[in-house]
């Protein structure tokens, strides 16, 4: 579809709302992830930074306003939610890998179904992805006998089978026990260094100082601050911002 | 009373000689039952109302009426309804896959919605369409949490299978009462029969138990 957006944005969100029920989540954001950017969605619990990022690839269905997706307006009903869906990953809090599968085919899953590559490009592709985040020893092996780390690796390298252009990270590295969290975000920073177009919902302040182009804050369903790391972490404007960063430092 | 078994060991080959139906009878009753649980279960959980709408009332008429009500209705009136001359034991197989579907589809409905909601949106964030994830995503985790139920419906579709014997199905039962009928003695094929059923039932509940535990111990 021809569009007459910027071709650097890969996301633009346009007054998005989101109601469950009679509670409204999400109060009209707007904002514009250009293509490469790294963007730290960060902010109190329940201010709806979930919600937000699962608008983007429809996990949840916004109640009002729009979201363009490399120009496609994808909360038209007429649009193929699958195909967008195709190109944005997402990496959730406690992983999802399929209990039944094994890591290898976990990878090589999507692409041979969804993509119809034949099981031999599969392979070599899922091969190559796992190498990347440094699990190819644990192809044959079930998800029950990774631990936390290496399972968002493995849920990572997942997503990226698919070759999106576009990777959300819903809290990637909460549900893992400390030690653990440097792996992933190193695999996360790796994909940042390569140009990926990164939204990652976080509580790792430091990563986010360190690997985010920009922050957005994110307070009781409005966008209160939309900053530089630099300029958020040292200088924040609003109070609540201010509180959180208290808390969170 | 006085037990003689002497008179009908000649006959226990003949008896013994319903076990292969019996198995068979439950075997097959148990795989379309299943199919057909799964499509109800479907059905169930899907948006579309007069599907869901079907399965409901479908569930709560074969849940609600007696098994030997259906399979009389359904071997007497196939013939006149729609001109086939259905056998006793496809009228046995096709009841009892009904009805079992009935029953098993409320299984299968409550393993699918016992999976975690995270695998669903993981396929969905994947691109998958919705058909591929409920069949290789959903349902493979959701049986698995539900074989032991199944192994259960599957003894029980085995007792059940008693009944076909009253259409005329050479079962356990049914020769075991012919042989009764033959020798004027009741209690000691009857008797006969019984044990059968119970080294059968036995059995299938040990394996149905291993099962259990093994799939217990692999997750
Ligand atoms: N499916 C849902 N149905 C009803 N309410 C929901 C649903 N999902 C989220 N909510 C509510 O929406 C609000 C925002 O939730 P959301 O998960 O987006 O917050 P969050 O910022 O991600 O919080 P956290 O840091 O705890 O993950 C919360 O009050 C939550 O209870
Ligand atoms: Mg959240």
């Amino acid at each position: 579809m021809p569009s007459n957006e910027n071709y650097n944005v890969a996301v633009k969100v346009n007054d998005l709302h989101k109601y469950f029920g009679e509670l409204q989540v999400l109060k009209g954001i707007s904002n514009e992830i250009n293509k490469g950017e790294v963007v730290a969605i960060i902010g109190p619990s329940g201010s709806g930074k979930s919600t937000f990022l699962r608008c983007m690839n429809l996990l949840e269905v916004p109640t009002k306003g729009n979201i363009y997706v490399d120009g496609v307006d994808i909360t038209q009903p007429k649009v193929d939610i699958m195909k967008i869906r195709q190109n944005i990953g997402m990496v959730f809090q406690h992983f999802h890998l399929f209990p039944h599968m094994t890591v290898l085919e976990n990878v090589m899953y999507a692409p041979i179904k969804v993509k119809k590559l034949s099981k031999v490009e599969a392979k070599q592709q899922a091969s190559a992805l796992l190498a990347r985040v440094g699990l190819e020893s644990k192809a044959q092996v079930y998800p029950s006998r990774l631990s936390g780390g290496q399972k968002q690796r493995v849920a990572i390298a997942r997503s990226l089978a698919m070759q999106p252009e576009i990777m959300l990270f819903d809290e990637p590295t909460s549900a893992l026990d400390p030690e653990m969290v440097k792996e992933v975000l190193d695999v996360m920073k790796g994909l940042a260094d390569s140009g990926m177009t990164m939204a990652i919902v976080t509580h790792e302040m430091g990563f986010a100082k360190e690997v985010a182009d920009r922050i957005l804050f994110l307070d009781e369903g409005k966008l209160a601050e939309d900053a530089t790391p630099d300029d958020f972490f040292s200088n924040p404007q609003c109070d609540r911002a201010k509180q959180f960063l208290e808390k969170m430092l | 009373m006085n037990l003689d078994f002497g008179r009908i060991i000649p006959n226990i080959p003949f008896i013994l000689q319903g076990i292969l139906l019996t198995l068979q009878f439950t075997a097959l009753s148990t795989i379309f039952g299943f199919l057909w649980g799964t499509v109800l279960s479907l059905f169930k959980i899907s948006n579309i109302t007069p599907l869901t709408w079907f399965s409901n009332v479908y569930t709560s008429i074969f849940r609600g009426t007696p098994l030997l009500v259906q399979l009389s209705l359904i071997y007497y009136a196939t013939p006149q309804l729609t001109g086939y001359n259905i056998s006793p034991l496809e009228a046995g197989v096709f009841t009892f896959s009904l009805n079992s579907g009935a029953y098993i589809s409320e299984t299968i409905r409550g393993g699918i919605l016992a999976v975690d909601r995270g695998q669903g949106e993981a396929a969905k964030s994947l691109g998958v369409p919705y058909s591929m994830m409920m069949w290789d995503v959903i349902l493979p985790q959701a049986v698995k949490n539900i074989l032991p139920a199944l192994a259960n419906e599957s003894i029980n579709l085995l007792k059940d299978s008693t009944l076909v014997s009253v259409i005329g199905v050479t079962d356990i039962l049914r020769r075991s009462q012919i042989v009764a009928a033959e020798k004027f003695i009741y209690f000691e094929p009857i008797l006969v029969a019984a044990l059968i059923y119970y080294v059968i039932v036995m059995g299938l509940t040990t394996g149905a138990y291993a099962l259990e535990r093994k799939l217990q111990r692999s997750s």
